[in-house]
């Protein structure tokens, strides 16, 4: 990618545009693609977007572990509409990143590779169906949670897909809780079955929305530039408050001894999160991180002759046109044919 | 909803509420049922795995299509998922081509090629004949439009592979060719449905060769049927896959008799 500006957009002086650009953030004016932007903003918001788009892209697979087993038809159907809605997601934000010049092909080879990360919620296992319904309440709902305040992110693309995906996240988070409340109050091996989940989803849930404030290395300059609204404490501490009455409501209790209602403060105080278990995970050491990936690759591999299929095709229309057109006005510079990124060409 | 709204009340189920059907009519339903949830399976397996994201999109999509038509059929006839869950391999009259594995994803092309064709122009020929069972007709009046684009997402990607590259014509050609076996029972006469099968055949290979042909691609030779492995479907004769996917289909239902989910 090419983060400098082009020279003529340097004329007016990288002081005037730099003033320019704080302006308009401090007005909560939003920054478009033509827009002057700073390469440090351009470089985190890129390291974001991707980011969040490999999130739902590798998300898409604890969730589809469990299509093909759904227990009736109607969770059949709304769990293969959530997973749609995923790759869906993903797609809006390789869109928006390549507004910022990067191809979804670079990240996708990014990611494969390593260089780039995804959500580290996504490495550990689905083991049973209620992990469908704790992913939806938990893992949604703490997604949710971060990304409301991006609808209102300073850079115009990213906050746009984000109004979009929040509306339907919050269908995902709905189906979730609705699910869980189901085995909840269904036989008591579904009971089991969804306190089990909610167990082991909690802690990895509230690791979400990152390390704490004190340790979090890209938190203040993203508050500046407003690309980020709130800190990850303060986001958590939210969630926190959010969840405990709606596990009251499912009838599941939160793996925390330490959790209650702290009055002075108005808000839940809840136990010290294992922040070696969370760097462990993000370290490549979590149950599925070697599973994801590879799983990853292989799609991308095998599909490879495809995308390259949906390529030559898309030339030989675009060829056989010229050679139509060029009988009559024959040129010899015809453009030479360029690859769709995803293999789906238009005729 | 936003975290800080209440918990949700549960969403009611979505069955529709129809006049049930009996004999011969109950039969047609269940085959066009089976055929309809058997093909969303093998699809949403894709989901995850596809070749493009958009690919992922499209075939969840068709799968979430065909499953809607599936949950409709059955609910003409009975409990939709008594009907998915509780049946044995031998009870299932979907036809064989449906419970084929995905195989790559050129197999998968022509799985979809040969079965959105025929469905196409069966749902066609059902809204047409009055002597079709009247809830049937009208789940076919909305069906046949989604079918319409399960063709036309064969149909472009049969275009793509076969006119494409070199391994792409060989991979499209070989999967037509593996699936070709399954297509003659696609036609067979559904009891309950009078329709001129002999002629909705004709229609579907003179589409598909036209198909074909401008992908460069040969109609496949050999038989399409044989009484031995292929075609049985209708009658509950199934290939060797199926018994896995309904083993992992059902499992989780069976597990847990009488809850609900």
């Amino acid at each position: 990618m090419t983060t400098a500006p082009p020279a003529d957009q340097r004329s007016p002086g990288l002081a005037e545009l730099e003033r320019a650009f704080d302006t308009a953030v401090a007005a909560e004016e939003r920054i478009e693609p033509r827009d002057w932007m700073p390469d440090a903003y351009r470089a985190t918001l890129v390291r974001q977007i991707a980011q969040h788009a490999h999130s739902e892209i590798i998300g898409m697979q604890p969730e589809a572990n469990w299509i093909t087993r759904a227990p009736s038809l109607r969770r059949k159907a709304i769990l293969t509409a959530k997973v749609q809605d995923e790759a869906g997601h993903g797609l809006y934000l390789y869109s928006a990143a390549e507004t910022l010049g990067v191809s979804r092909d670079e990240l996708l080879d990014k990611l494969h590779a390593g260089r780039q990360r995804y959500s580290s919620i996504f490495n550990y296992p689905t083991l049973t169906w209620a992990d469908v319904g704790a992913i939806g309440w938990l893992v949604d709902g703490a997604a949710i949670t971060n990304q409301v305040p991006l609808c209102r992110c300073s850079y115009g693309p990213y906050a746009r897909a984000m109004v979009r995906i929040c509306k339907e996240e919050s269908f995902h988070q709905r189906q979730g809780y609705e699910l869980l409340l189901a085995l909840s109050r269904g036989t008591e091996a579904q009971h089991a079955m969804a306190q089990d989940a909610v167990d082991r989803w909690w802690w990895p849930s509230l690791m979400m929305f990152g390390p704490p404030d004190d340790r979090s290395a890209h938190s203040a300059q993203s508050m500046e530039w407003k690309i980020k609204r709130h800190s990850n404490d303060e986001l958590r501490q939210r969630f926190v408050d959010i969840c405990v009455p709606q596990a009251e409501s499912l009838g599941l209790s939160l793996p925390d001894p330490e959790l209650r209602w702290n009055e002075e403060r108005g808000r839940h105080d809840f136990g010290a999160i294992d922040w070696e278990e969370f760097s462990q995970v993000l370290k490549g050491n979590g149950p599925c991180n070697e599973q994801r990936i590879t799983q990853r690759r292989r799609a991308h591999e095998e599909g490879a002759w495809v995308r390259e299929a949906a390529s030559a095709h898309a030339a030989k229309r675009r060829a056989r046109a010229t050679a139509a057109i060029g009988d009559t006005t024959a040129t010899g510079d015809t453009a030479p044919p360029t690859a769709t990124p995803n293999g789906a060409t238009t005729p | 909803m936003t975290p800080a709204e209440p918990p949700p009340a549960p969403v009611a189920g979505t069955t529709a509420v129809a006049p049930r059907l009996v004999g011969d009519e109950a039969t047609a339903a269940l085959m066009l049922g089976d055929d309809a949830l058997i093909l969303s399976h093998r699809l949403a397996e894709w989901t995850g795995h596809a070749p493009a994201l958009e690919e992922d999109v499209a075939l969840a999509n068709i799968s979430l299509d065909l499953l809607g038509q599936a949950r409709t059929l059955f609910s003409l006839v009975g409990d939709e998922d008594e009907l998915a869950y509780l049946r044995g391999e031998r009870d299932f009259r979907n036809v064989q081509l449906v419970e084929q594995p995905n195989g790559d994803f050129a197999h998968t092309i022509a799985r979809q090629l040969y079965f959105s064709l025929a469905q196409e122009i069966r749902y066609t020929a059902v809204v047409g004949t009055d002597g079709c069972p009247t809830p049937i007709r009208e789940l076919a009046a909305k069906a046949v439009k989604e079918t319409a684009y399960h063709r036309d997402h064969a149909t472009e990607w049969t275009l793509r592979l076969g006119d494409g590259t070199d391994e792409s014509h060989a991979r499209m050609r070989r999967g037509l060719e593996v699936m070709w076996r399954h297509t003659g029972e696609l036609f067979a006469a559904v009891p309950g449905l009078p329709l001129d099968d002999a002629a909705l055949r004709e229609n579907w290979l003179t589409a598909l060769e036209a198909v074909l042909g401008e992908a460069t691609l040969p109609l496949p030779q050999g038989p399409d049927a044989d009484a031995w492995t292929a075609g049985g479907g209708r009658e509950g004769i199934h290939t060797e896959p199926f018994g896995f996917l309904l083993a992992e289909m059902q499992h989780l239902h069976r597990s847990h008799p009488g809850a609900t989910w």
